[in-house]
């Protein structure tokens, strides 16, 4: 049978459904925040008020938004070669050793802009190393990819603590974290480019790896569109057999695609722990990658739709954190909640709402729902 | 006088600025067999679909028994009696007959007494149609023919008096077709309606009553089948005078381009599929392959183009082996002269998804005059795509038009575009025309005789035995994974039927 949908413009299909689907997560939203006894557009004007209301929170938003653009990327170029890398926390987390260890070494010699591209490397190298475990088991051996990764997540985790606990940490001290990089293991806050544009900030973690972040999103289009790379990870992703005939090797490019996103995953470490935080302690990625799946997803594994969705769950972890404050019947965890229903709606259910949309516009303008009809054979 | 069982007016319908369908009148007579031909993407589809519920047409009427019928779903059609063999047949593999003809029609929670009822019911349909089939068998043990079987009898277990068959014969040997065609005798004489899709103007004129031809979503022509003429229904498929054999002239061989000795393939499961074949393709001759799809053929190309491992023999390119381990890197098989068209265009030859330029390169990517340094060079490669897009009239000339939204026949031409355009040695070609429309068989065959008189040496498996017969220089028969014959081009059908059904009668050969 012929596809069942017709073709809709880009704009209504990049911009217009995911809105919808949006609107509806809210609105799903907003009955809970009814069931909790609270008023959900006093809820929705706060979590929007902290969101953006002030440069301070501009700031922490953007912030956050940094570490989703990471992690949505991440899950981005797996995705383009069908593979579903649930390990970006993980392969954050132990990004995360990458640039402490490069700190500590370097943060008394060498200045910041010389760690920098140092610690970059570090994150990366030690991300791209803990996604080659599970891409290994699965290019040579099958082992499917969304058990390998997510129990990597837990290994990471445990790998961690160890090492904070009985390695990083320094003799006497009682946290379970490393020392406090110097100078040369902190990144420039970025406060100062929203202090010129007028909003005044007194302080927030908003820093240098955000430009990293919107690069990176521009390098990934580039390697995913513009390069034979990216060409070849896009054909085994939508036809593994017409890769093995036009002579990609599955196995090689099954792994490159993961090192490539459990480094893009491992660069997301950049922002807590050199950008913020100045050491690195326990639980910094705090969900971040597993965000980066709804990021993903909401952007349609496209670097313009990932930055954009990326801040929006900033806004909602800032817009949260300010509402868990204002309203004490709503904690933390309704921010979890909303980010559950976003990807309910904009991921598994994404095309729920496309055929009616679909059909709206081909009675509207039967011109404007382009062709998409019959295809193949028995026409 | 026999009533009418379908009658459609004026259904138009439109999927944005392309009419798929425009302003049809059709007028089905109970109790006959319809046909309707038609290229690909001349609506056949989806007039059916919109008949089958899948659809809704924008305007238009439709009397089912001579009673307006609104049908918005496939179960409205079922209820009113219409049922549905698809082309790629909708079985549970694993499922028995029985349980698939079940499936949907289950009628209560609890299974047991439906099955015994089933079971009555599915004997009867057996019984008075001659469809055999074991109703505990497992649908992945049973060869296509007795799947198409389970398919009718699941629409019949469901009450259809309509019955409407999309391209029935394309996976059928000639005695499996003609099986089929005393099969929808028989349902006829019952009293079944019968709708006939095909491409095949063979079978029309081979079983039909009537027949009706679209073109272009319209309906041009219908015509009583015993006062039309295979000319004159191909003509109106394709609205100009098609040639249905093409000329060739006689065939130079030169030297052996590609060899195969002794080869023998198992799949998967460990059951020998190619057993001990060996045969030469020369430099300027066609040899074809003919044989009933699964006797081996699909997994001979695949040992030849180095993608599937062979148990033993060996294959020669132009004098140097091929890597016969199933790790053969097909970018140096193609750099050494080895184009391949590939059977399954759909997941095999092209990524549909792409945009038509992105698989006019597809296997050849690598080749320097489509990067530009560490990028593609996209230029170039629009470019590349729209030059092929001109010289093999591929349709639409739009080179960043997803592929799939091409026709079959059109889909098959950015196939062998990319492999002609690299004028290789040895042209390897599965299934060129399957799903093809009569005008693109005209010119995939065409180009596939220039190929050859080019020098190529081309190697044609194909389940069309009109299509071996008629390009071939040399044909090979496959029964079994063995080459059971090989004969000159001028064998007859029925000779070449015969091998093919695994009869072999040694004082023919050669």
């Amino acid at each position: 049978m012929s596809a069942p949908y017709a073709k809709l413009p880009a704009w209504a299909d990049y911009g217009l459904i995911p809105l919808i689907n949006l609107a509806v997560a809210f609105l799903v939203a907003g009955l809970v925040v009814m069931l909790v006894g609270e008023n959900p557009i006093r809820a929705a004007a706060i979590l929007v008020e902290g969101a953006l209301g002030r440069g301070q929170n501009i700031a922490y938003t953007l912030y956050y938004a940094t570490s989703f653009i990471f992690t949505g990327l991440a899950v981005a170029v797996a995705f383009h070669c069908s593979l579903f890398n649930i390990g970006g926390e993980g392969q954050a987390y132990v990004g995360g050793l990458g640039v402490a260890l490069v700190c500590l070494a370097f943060d008394s010699v060498l200045p910041w802009w010389l760690v920098f591209p140092l610690a970059i490397a570090g994150a990366a190298l030690f991300g791209a190393a803990w996604a080659f475990i599970p891409a290994y088991f699965q290019a040579k051996r099958g082992s499917h990819i969304v058990i390998t990764t997510i129990m990597f997540n837990f290994i990471a985790a445990s790998l961690m603590v160890y090492l904070l606990v009985n390695v990083l940490k320094p003799a006497g001290s009682q946290a379970p974290q490393t020392r406090t990089f110097l100078e040369g293991g902190q990144l420039p806050k970025l406060n100062f480019v929203l202090e010129a544009l007028g909003f005044s900030v007194r302080s927030a973690p908003f820093n240098l790896s955000f430009l990293l972040a919107l690069l990176a999103a521009f390098l990934v289009w580039v390697l995913i569109w513009r390069t034979r790379l990216g060409y070849e990870i896009r054909m085994r992703g939508f036809s593994p057999k017409a890769a093995r005939y036009a002579g990609v090797s599955e196995t090689k490019i099954i792994i490159i695609a993961m090192l490539i996103s459990g480094a893009l995953a491992g660069m997301m470490a950049l922002n807590p722990v050199m950008g913020d935080q100045n050491r690195l302690q326990m639980d910094f990625v705090t969900g971040a990658g597993f965000v980066g799946i709804a990021v993903a997803l909401m952007g349609r594994s496209h670097p313009a739709g990932i930055v954009p969705a990326a801040i929006l769950f900033g806004m909602l972890y800032q817009g949260g954190a300010e509402l868990a404050f204002e309203m004490p019947n709503i904690s933390r965890d309704m921010i979890v909640i909303i980010q559950g229903l976003v990807i309910l709606f904009a991921g598994a259910l994404e095309n729920m709402f496309r055929p009616s949309v679909q059909a709206l516009f081909a009675s509207l303008s039967p011109q404007a729902a382009g062709v998409e009809a019959r295809q193949g054979e028995g026409g | 006088m026999a009533h009418t069982a379908i009658e459609l007016n004026g259904i138009s319908k439109s999927f944005g600025a392309v009419h798929a369908n425009r302003n049809i009148d059709l007028k089905i007579t109970a109790g006959t067999i319809h046909g309707i031909i038609g290229e690909n993407g001349a609506g056949k589809s989806t007039l059916m679909s919109i008949l089958y519920g899948f659809y809704q047409a924008d305007s238009g009427r439709i009397q089912v028994a001579g009673k307006p019928a609104s049908i918005k779903t496939p179960s409205a059609a079922i209820a009113l009696g219409i049922g549905m063999v698809h082309q790629h047949f909708m079985l549970v593999e694993n499922f028995t007959v029985l349980e698939n003809v079940m499936l949907g029609a289950e009628g209560e929670a609890l299974l047991n007494t439906s099955i015994a009822k089933a079971r009555d019911e599915l004997e009867r349909l057996e019984r008075d149609y001659g469809l055999e089939v074991d109703p505990d068998a497992l649908i992945e043990d049973l060869p296509v023919g007795l799947q198409q079987r389970v398919e009718i009898l699941k629409a019949l277990y469901r009450g259809a008096d309509i019955l409407i068959l999309d391209e029935p014969t394309g996976v059928l040997t000639p005695a499996e077709a003609d099986h089929l065609f005393r099969i929808l005798r028989q349902l006829k004489e019952e009293g079944k309606t019968v709708i006939l899709i095909t491409h095949k103007l063979r079978e029309i004129m081979a079983i039909t009553d009537n027949v009706s031809v679209m073109r272009q979503g319209a309906m041009v022509a219908t015509r009583k089948t015993a006062e039309t003429t295979v000319e004159e229904l191909a003509e109106l498929m394709v609205g100009r005078h098609v040639l249905l054999r093409v000329e060739k002239g006689e065939g130079r061989a030169g030297d052996v381009m590609l060899s195969v000795k002794n080869l023998t393939v198992k799949d998967s499961r460990g059951v020998t599929m190619v057993d001990d074949v060996s045969f030469d393709v020369r430099a300027g001759e066609i040899v074809g392959i003919a044989g009933v799809a699964g006797n081996g053929q699909s997994q001979l190309l695949e040992a030849i183009t180095g993608v599937r491992q062979a148990v033993s023999g060996t294959v020669t390119l132009d004098g140097t082996p091929v890597e016969l381990t199933g790790e053969a890197d097909p970018v140096d098989l193609r750099k050494r002269g080895m184009a391949h068209v590939p059977e399954d265009r759909h997941h095999v030859g092209l990524v549909l998804p792409f945009e038509e330029n992105e698989n006019a390169m597809l296997g050849y990517h690598w080749q320097d005059k489509y990067l530009k340094g560490p990028l593609l060079d996209i230029e170039a490669i629009r470019d590349d795509a729209r030059r092929k897009i001109e010289k093999y009239d591929i349709r639409p000339a739009d080179c960043r038009l997803k592929t799939a939204n091409f026709s079959g026949g059109n889909q098959q031409k950015i196939v062998l575009a990319r492999e002609m355009e690299q004028d290789p040695k040895v042209l390897i070609v599965g299934q060129p025309t399957r799903g093809v429309d009569v005008g693109a068989i005209e010119f995939i065959h065409r180009r596939l005789i220039d190929m050859r008189d080019q020098g190529k040496a081309v190697l044609l498996v194909s389940v069309e035995l009109d299509e071996i017969r008629s390009l071939s220089d040399r044909i090979l028969v496959m029964f079994a994974g063995r080459v059971v014959g090989e004969r000159g081009p001028e064998a007859t059908e029925g000779e070449l039927g015969l091998l093919m059904a695994g009869v072999e009668k040694k004082e023919a050969a050669e």
